[in-house]
């Protein structure tokens, strides 16, 4: 029997590598979980059955000696990740029966690695939701307490590898999806900078936001993926080119920022008494705490929910029955058009796509859209100028321990307030890691999150496996 | 903002809506609008910010893309011929 639970990319490599177990039998060791505990946790909505022979020939790279460390390495992805020749559906039934025509960045990359894939993860349709209770595809459930949700809107690829589904698995960010998900699952999840990883072949939400982000049980384990991803990619025209990821700010210095007066109040108690234990243990390990001020960034939340929908109703204007996805008859074009949308887009969908017309819409563009645009860029400049103080900047990831399922799915703000300490890194476009930080007496998972400036992934690795070591 | 707006907004983004669907909509709206309205009081100047442009655009000229006419054919609702059909326009 091989460890799941305490496996990492490096362990399985180099037992890869000795021969103590085939590429094969890794996979087939994920997919016996799976068959196991897929049916009550519905962490994926697909197996593919391709798997095994990816591994077979993940393992030719072994004999013939061109083996990475991500070569027969099972991994999860995300449902709006395309796959060429697998169904990609974004959580919705819009897009139900859509097969990927071609492979995203991200997916080239693997395949080029030999990774294994292991099938696609349920989420929130079109990633809206910190709760995977919006996929038309039912909910997810937290392989930890599975009366509780596992976060969102990456809640399937966060379930698949805490319940040793998946070694690792990769979902995307627009404001936590990857984060909070991590914190709710207890895992190490990294939102990098944005423009690090492409954006190609990613069914978007919110173009100027959306990362594709990697989970891992260690902080090594989502390094790995990230720098084996993080390339310019000339399709995908935010891919930052080689020469813009400067090196010269990185920073591994140890002082630490808190903006304190971001979480007065609306924190948890024992998601604060937890925070503040960690930056203890950081600062009798040698980390310099200081208190910072982000004035505007308590807007962020509030500016997210302005840009994201503006940009959501106009991303999800391409899907309208004539294509692909689903269409439904009509008399016309029009009501091709009304009867498919209508249909096939959920409930949080349509609200996001009418909120967005609305801030778009003439006479009320310039109060909020344009307005939003411009605090949006005070927050960016607010924290990068923190950052010529401070080395990192840390917040607890979430507010709240992860909740019932069920819960806040008749209070949309209830559920939007869950991304509070998540939404200045996406708007500022800096990168961030979610760490798991211990556990509640009822054990539940805690974590703890800290950003660093743009391209300094470096200094968050570094302070998340230096955490890692003070547990 | 009343039930007219959105149904107005519905139509703007070719979205069919129940009645109960519409009444749900307005409620939702409000209560989101409320809170993202705090972005009002918020004084900013005209935004500063300097960007660094940087040239992504490729050469006009065309390039070989792997992915099959075939498999984006087989995605269309409705074809003829290998065209997309679809209701008549004019």
């Amino acid at each position: 029997m091989i460890d799941l639970k305490n496996l990492t990319i490096e362990k399985a490599h180099a037992a890869l590598e000795k021969g103590e177990y085939t590429c094969r039998e890794l996979t087939e060791a994920y997919l016996e979980v799976i068959k196991e505990k897929n049916k009550e946790l519905n962490a994926y909505l697909e197996v593919f059955d391709d798997a095994l022979a990816e591994a077979d020939k993940a393992q030719k790279k072994f004999e013939n000696g061109t083996a990475t460390l991500l070569t027969g390495i099972p991994f999860a992805i995300k449902d709006n990740i395309l796959f060429e020749g697998h169904i990609a559906s974004a959580g919705s039934k819009i897009l139900e029966n859509y097969t990927a025509t071609y492979d995203a960045f991200v997916i080239k990359k693997l395949k080029e690695e030999g990774a294994v894939i292991l099938g696609r993860t349920n989420m929130d349709e079109f990633a809206m939701g910190s709760s995977t209770q919006t996929s038309a595809y039912g909910v997810t459930r937290n392989p930890i307490d599975t009366s509780l949700v596992p976060g969102g809107s990456s809640g399937g690829s966060a379930a698949a590898v805490a319940a040793d589904m998946a070694l690792v698995a990769l979902g995307t960010e627009t404001c936590g999806s990857v984060r909070e998900p991590s914190a709710f699952c207890g895992l190490v999840g990294l939102k990098p900078t944005y423009g690090a990883l492409s954006r190609n072949g990613i069914i978007a939400m919110g173009n100027s936001l959306d990362q594709v982000s990697p989970f891992g049980k260690t902080v090594r384990d989502t390094e790995i993926i990230f720098n084996t991803l993080s390339k310019y990619d000339k399709e995908d025209s935010t891919s930052a080119v080689e020469a813009l990821r400067s090196k010269e700010n990185k920073s591994m210095g140890k002082k630490i920022g808190i903006p304190w007066h971001l979480f007065e109040e609306g924190v948890d108690p024992v998601i604060m008494a937890n925070f503040k234990e960690s930056m203890e243990k950081l600062e009798n390990a040698g980390y310099e705490i200081v208190d910072i001020k982000l004035p505007h960034s308590k807007y962020s939340l509030a500016v997210y929910y302005i840009i994201m929908p503006a940009e959501v109703s106009t991303n999800l204007s391409r899907f309208d029955g004539i294509r692909y996805g689903l269409s439904e008859p009509g008399a016309n074009l029009m009501e091709v058009y009304k009867k498919s949308r209508g249909k096939g887009f959920g409930a949080e969908a349509r609200r996001r796509i009418l909120l967005g017309t609305y801030v778009l819409s003439h006479g009320y563009y310039d109060a909020y859209y344009n307005k939003a645009v411009k605090v949006r860029e005070k927050i960016k400049q607010e924290v990068l100028q923190a950052f010529e103080d401070v080395d990192l900047i840390a917040t607890p990831t979430v507010p709240i321990l992860p909740f019932k399922l069920g819960e806040k799915l008749n209070d949309p703000v209830a559920m939007y307030l869950c991304d509070i300490f998540s939404a200045p890194a996406n708007l500022a476009g800096v990168p961030s890691i979610a760490l798991p930080s211990g556990k509640t007496d009822k054990n539940l998972p805690l974590s703890i999150q800290f950003m660093a400036t743009h391209w300094d992934e470096d200094a968050l690795f570094d302070v998340g496996k230096k955490f890692e070591t003070l547990k | 903002m009343n039930i007219k707006d959105v149904e107005n907004l519905a139509e703007l983004a070719r979205l069919e809506l129940s009645e109960e669907e519409k009444a749900q909509l307005l409620k939702d709206m409000g209560g989101i609008l409320d809170y993202v309205k705090q972005v009002e009081s918020v004084e900013v100047e005209d935004s500063d910010s300097h960007f660094d442009a940087f040239n992504v655009w490729r050469e006009d000229k065309t390039e070989d893309r792997d992915f099959s006419k075939d498999s984006i054919i087989k995605q269309f609702p409705d074809s003829q011929d290998n065209f997309l059909k679809v209701k008549k326009i004019l």
